[in-house]
């Protein structure tokens, strides 16, 4: 094996932001402490802006494999990967002067990110189990250390055990379910389990345990009803950057991950793990919509509608088709956008001293900040899917594939729940536009109005704004997704 | 020769045991951070047992990186345990209820 056959291109945006992340810490010990953010935070943005355009750049050229076939690169590949990067650079922009004004806005905070970007793009390029459970867990490592880091806070330190806890025991699980498999195919490559497929019925009971174990493992890590306890818990209790960036990037890799390990490499067994998915589906979107009315926390409403959004992503897991899985990854990154816009938002209101996550801090917001306002307005109606948003068409595709492959009773259960899920994201609507702000209401004191830096404000109207603009080219987007997602290595 | 299913047996044996630990325990974190650990040593064992009976090494080298994870998860843990008794002064699983979930 020569070095030449290692094919390290395909690894390079990996490569650029692992360099990057040292030179940041390295950089942190020589220069003087004033200085420090400022030096790391444009070298941290360069390099995953570079790392998004390097990954974009692999798009037309075909799959590839490289380093013994342990990492792929595709079209999907190249898209999520591009994805994660550039959304974490927007995580970057909004979160500064909010983690600045808590002490959060250290080198360590900019490193943590770059590696769980890093951990997210080896789980989108995995071709091999040992790639998949590596990048999961490095992404994990580092989202548990993110919320730990706020070390005065009570809520971020129970918040961090939590996850700690749960995603510690979610990855077991599903490692344990690896070994199982590994042991009935012989093989821990992607591409091998998916031809191993025809010498095992999908009714073998050895191999229904280790589908079983694998999926709920993966149903843990995404946060779907029978497994979702964590995921209102950790959105409270983290600080609102962490929470914008564990909320938004990874459903991205979320998404790789289902994609590699259940659509390719078990895809052939798709009869053994579609009616699981399918339950967890409509659970999570009844459960994740009915809860979130009750809730007064704007974090732990939006950490129950990730549950439901986590449950129409898997309705486009349903049947095992090609045309689903694109229906999911075209709701996947509208979803990313939205939540980047909906937590940017919440850190743009919130002042040093003052949070501003609960639902009636949102009161007459129409009335100080009616733009601000507006882009809420935007956001909550792409997340409940009214029609003129990038959000309906999302929840329209997957909802058709559902229904095309065959899970009609799904669809019912699915459009029913969103009808529910809508008066709490009107709700919103009616706070900010129709009632008048409480009387110790922090957000209208124009005194210590703070608008926040021009560029962060330009970013984010671009980013909410793109919802609504998007849809007269929503089908191309759509067909150019589907288009990099091709086979995705299927046989 | 020892047969393929009694060290299936003793790795089934410890997943039970940590996951029986993780869930029934009410008492104290540092029993969870243990039980994880085992999650991890029951899966190895599994992927060692299965790597040895199939002739093939690929299993042996996925239990390095285990080992490896397994470490790093330890000292995270340990760091955000020690996070959490810094400020409520208690290690108790039932004292985790500021957020109510």
């Amino acid at each position: 094996m020569t070095l030449a056959s290692l094919n390290l291109w395909v690894i390079a945006p990996e490569i650029l932001l692992s360099v990057v992340a040292c030179l940041v810490l390295l950089i942190d010990l020589f220069v003087p402490a004033d200085a420090r953010p400022g030096v790391g935070y444009p070298l941290a943005l360069l390099a995953l802006l570079g790392a998004g355009l390097v990954s974009l750049m692999g798009l037309d050229s075909g799959s590839m494999t490289a380093l013994n076939e342990l990492v792929i690169s595709d079209g999907v590949g190249a898209v999520l990967k591009a994805g994660t990067a550039i959304g974490a650079a927007g995580v970057l922009i909004y979160s500064r002067d909010y983690a600045r004004a808590r002490g959060l806005w250290r080198a360590e905070y900019l490193v943590l990110i770059l590696f769980a970007v890093v951990g997210m793009m080896t789980m989108i390029g995995a071709n091999h189990l040992l790639t998949l459970y590596v990048g999961l867990e490095l992404l994990a490592l580092c989202l548990y250390s993110m919320i730990g880091m706020q070390r005065d806070s009570v809520r971020a330190a129970e918040a961090a055990m939590k996850y700690f806890v749960l995603g510690a025991l979610a990855s077991g699980i599903l490692l344990y379910g690896m070994s199982l498999l590994y042991g009935l195919t012989g093989s821990l490559s992607l591409a091998e389990l998916a031809s191993a497929s025809g010498e095992l019925a999908p009714t073998n009971l050895p191999l229904l345990t280790a589908v079983v174990l694998i999926v709920a493992g993966l149903l843990f890590k995404l946060g779907v009803v029978p497994f979702h306890m964590w995921v209102p818990d950790v959105y409270d209790g983290s600080a609102t950057s962490t929470t914008l960036f564990l909320s938004s990037v990874p459903k991205l890799a979320a998404f790789a991950i289902m994609l590699r390990l259940l659509a390719y490499g078990l895809g052939e067994w798709a009869s053994a793990w579609q009616d699981m998915l399918a339950i967890a589906a409509v659970l999570s979107i009844s459960v994740g919509n009915i809860v979130a009315i009750a809730q007064t926390s704007i974090k732990r409403m939006l950490g129950y509608s990730t549950i439901s959004h986590m449950g129409f992503l898997l309705l486009g897991f349903l049947g095992g088709t090609t045309h689903g899985y694109s229906a999911s990854l075209s709701y996947v990154v509208i979803y990313t956008v939205i939540t980047l816009g909906a937590f940017g938002i919440i850190l743009l209101l919130s002042k040093p001293q003052f949070e501003s996550d609960t639902l009636n801090d949102l009161k007459g917001l129409n009335h100080s900040r009616p733009g601000l306002a507006f882009l809420m307005l935007i956001v909550m109606f792409s997340l409940a899917g009214v029609p003129p948003t990038a959000g309906f068409f999302a929840k329209l595709l997957v909802l058709q594939a559902a229904l095309e492959n065959g899970f009609l009773w799904s669809v019912i259960v699915a459009v029913v729940m969103a009808v529910v899920g809508a008066f709490y994201y009107l709700r919103v609507v009616k706070l900010m536009y129709f009632d008048l702000p409480d009387k110790d209401d922090k957000v209208l004191s124009t005194a210590e109005l703070d608008r926040g830096s021009t560029a962060v404000r330009w970013v984010l109207t671009a980013n909410v704004l793109s919802l609504v603009l998007v849809v007269p080219w929503i089908g191309n987007l759509v067909d150019w997704l589907t288009r990099s997602l091709g086979d995705f290595g299927r046989l | 020769m020892i047969p393929l299913s009694y060290y299936l047996v003793v790795g089934a044996l410890l997943f039970a045991i940590s996951v029986v630990g993780i869930f029934i325990n009410r008492k104290n974190l540092v029993i969870i951070l243990m039980a994880i650990e085992l999650l991890l040593l029951a899966a190895n064992m599994n992927f060692v047992a299965f790597s040895h009976y199939l002739g093939d090494l690929s299993g042996q080298v996925f239990v390095f990186f285990i080992l490896t994870v397994a470490a790093a998860e330890a000292a995270v843990g340990l760091a955000i345990l020690i996070v959490l008794f810094r400020t409520r002064r208690s290690i108790n699983v039932q004292d985790l209820d500021s957020l109510q979930g």
